[in-house]
């Protein structure tokens, strides 16, 4: 087991005719992932590398049983992206765009209510499960198959705590970046829900950073229903309130939405907390062992 | 990204929010016609900078005649403006807005912004305007009052009266504070806001219902959609090395320490940020270079990072995913030597293609310090910093 995605997860690309597109398709599909299909407006009938393009998600769907889309396409025209793939109900849409305006993503979410389709991101790095399927940007070898779950607002500090999970020997079920835009699909909440209920995963790993209090809700979520060892990391501890960093969702407005916050609140739900970005791995293997 | 108080205002008048009448002016004289203008009687002459807490700064005064106009904005075009939003060194004033002045009822808060928890945009009123919203919170938190608009239908009239009514304002003045909320939902909207405030949103005594300060910050995101508002930046009003760093599509932020540090990945920043700090040391900034940086991305960050007179020393830090640390490594070293860089700098780099990046390092004959772990790096960095 794993969650979102295994070996059978059938993906297609949108926006896969460009840079970007292209250049993580062909690294996803060497990793092993199932790709079936692509798609870009008025390229319909071509392909790319063996992949099929077609010229709307329904028909990639109906064509190739695509059951999983991973979104590439610039910020202007991404949220019509998400909107054509949860129109074509596909279960899952992943969205790695940055840049996005909040308010197209706003009318974005309202629109998935109800719907079949979940999204993850966007301004994410995607999701891998070790070994089966890696939708996504992050480097697919710093992965190992195991038993640890992740879910990350953040891209390459989670590659970091990856990273230092595989090296102590801890293997990944499925790793998730849900984005760092402040307006996105899936939440911490979903995500630990869905470990919380994974035979496969035995533990998580939670990163957070500063700005809003999804990191407070997963924090309530996981006193109540957690049965997991959570070991926890958030960044921004240093960063200055009222300014933007780097992330569109990491700021502290208003006095809140900071590190000491979402700390405290961690802390209390018994989470254990690295102190250092350099000690994710390691506070995860004592929260394993009980210690 | 911010506006000035009087950007804000022209922005609400267009979407049919009373603001009273002003003027801008830039020197004594300019205040002086400007007071004349509006009348000769008593006007409000307000210091115009991107920071809060102008009023008990000294950044806004009531005088009576265009003369004192004149005075008071030449006392605050001459100085530096210190509130408790611009630090110590205050801000320099470079306009000022001339107002008239107006009889004033009641003062109320009106704010739009972009809600994360629910996903959308959440009106915040209260009875107490005036004031600190962050304030109120903390003393009265029943006293703020909160509408959630659906982006389908927007801000519904039931909603702008059920908030009209809860915060008692007279009932043939309803139809007024409903056309004021509706009309900031869309400004809001409109622009790509990412906050609107109106703080006090003031009852005048002949019965008008008008934002007396404004306060507008957007979504840079939707840039590329709304040239008008982007023509308003102040680039005076931001930290010159920001500046040129978002030439650069770098995100940067200056902070006070002195070891510079360039990331990819704005978490990772962020928590190389932590670690410096862990270890004894102080960031000098946050910069993220990226996830796809070239060569000359990174030439232009070494240079933005050195331009800083106080950095004592420089920390790379690079999670290859994407990026491959052989360029990465390539691009640090022509850096290093055309900028020809005497501070200690140290390198540590993970992830694809990470050997031949170090053998690059290694093979450049430069003093850079190599480290293969964030805590390794950050020590070293800090280390080397106290005793350069």
């Amino acid at each position: 087991m794993s969650i979102l995605v295994n070996k059978n997860t059938r993906v297609l690309t949108q926006g896969i005719t460009g840079a970007t597109g292209q250049f993580h398709t062909r690294a996803c599909k060497e990793y092993g992932t199932q790709m079936v299909a692509g798609v870009t407006p008025g390229k319909g009938g071509t392909s790319f590398e063996g992949i099929p393009i077609f010229d709307t998600v329904a028909r990639a769907v109906k064509e190739t049983g695509a059951n999983a889309s991973v979104i590439y396409v610039p910020p202007p025209f991404a949220a019509d992206a998400i909107l054509e793939a949860a129109d074509a109900d596909i279960p899952l849409a992943i969205c790695i765009t940055e840049g996005i305006p909040v308010r197209d993503m706003v009318k974005v979410k309202r629109y998935l209510e109800g719907r079949k389709s979940r999204l993850l991101g966007p301004n994410c790095p995607g999701t891998i499960t070790p070994g089966e399927c890696k939708i996504g940007i992050m480097p697919g070898h710093i992965h190992k198959a195991g038993s640890i779950g992740v879910v990350s607002r953040s891209g390459t500090l989670t590659y970091e705590a990856v990273d230092q999970l595989t090296r102590l020997g801890m293997g990944q079920s499925t790793c998730v970046g849900i984005g760092g835009d402040p307006v996105h699909g899936l939440e911490f909440v979903d995500v630990l829900e869905m470990f919380n209920n994974d035979a496969q995963t035995t533990g998580v790993v939670m990163i957070g950073e500063i700005g809003g209090s999804a990191e407070e809700e997963a924090a309530g979520w996981i006193k109540a229903h957690m049965k997991k060892p959570v070991a926890g990391f958030i960044a921004g501890q240093t960063a200055p309130p009222g300014k933007r960093m780097g992330h569109a969702g990491a700021i502290i407005s208003g006095g809140k939405g900071t590190a000491r916050e979402k700390i405290a609140a961690m802390t209390a739900a018994g989470i254990r907390m690295a102190s250092s970005p350099a000690t994710i791995g390691r506070t995860m293997q004592e929260a394993m062992s009980g210690k | 990204m911010n506006i000035h108080e009087f950007q804000a205002k022209e922005i609400l008048k267009r979407f049919g929010v009373a603001v009273p009448q002003g003027i801008i002016a830039t020197t004594a004289e300019e205040a002086k016609a400007a007071a004349q203008q509006l009348g000769g009687g008593v006007v409000v002459v307000k210091a115009q900078i991107h920071a809060g807490g102008r009023g008990k700064g000294g950044g806004v005064k009531v005088v009576k005649s265009p003369e004192e106009a004149a005075d008071k904005a030449r006392q605050m075009r001459g100085r530096n403006l210190v509130t408790r939003q611009t630090g110590p060194e205050g801000r320099q004033v470079r306009r000022v807005l001339v107002e008239q002045g107006l009889e004033i009822q009641r003062e109320l808060y009106l704010a739009m912004v972009m809600d994360r928890a629910q996903s959308r945009v959440t009106v915040i009123c209260s009875s107490e305007g005036g004031v600190e919203i962050e304030e109120v919170a903390a003393k009265a938190p029943e006293k703020i009052l909160k509408e959630t608009v659906d982006p389908v239908i927007g801000l519904a009239a039931f909603q702008c009266r059920r908030l009209a009514f809860a915060l008692n304002i007279p009932s043939e003045l309803t139809g007024k504070a409903v056309a004021v909320m509706q009309g900031l939902y869309r400004a809001f909207v409109e622009t790509d806001a990412s906050l609107a405030e109106i703080n006090p949103l003031i009852i005048t005594k002949d019965g008008q219902i008008m934002a007396l300060d404004a306060k507008m910050n957007f979504d840079s995101n939707a840039f590329f959609r709304q040239k008008e508002i982007v023509a308003l930046r102040d680039l005076d009003e931001e930290d010159p090395r920001e500046v040129e760093a978002s030439k650069y599509d770098l995100s940067y932020i200056s902070l006070d320490g002195n070891i510079a540090c360039m990331v990819n990945g704005a978490g990772l920043a962020m928590a190389t940020m932590d670690i410096i700090k862990h270890h004894g040391g102080e960031p000098a900034n946050f910069l993220d270079v990226g996830g796809g940086a070239d060569k000359e991305k990174v030439a232009h960050a070494f240079r933005i990072l050195l331009a800083d007179s106080r950095v004592r020393g420089v920390l790379i830090n690079i999670f290859g995913g994407i990026m491959r640390c052989d360029v990465l490594a390539q691009g640090v070293v022509d850096a290093a030597r055309e900028l020809k860089i005497t501070v200690p700098l140290v390198v540590r780099m993970q992830g694809t293609n990470v050997e031949q990046g170090r053998q690059i390092l290694a093979a450049s004959g430069l003093t850079i310090i190599s480290a293969d772990t964030m805590a390794e790096a950050a020590e070293k960095i800090v280390t080397a910093v106290k005793q350069f």
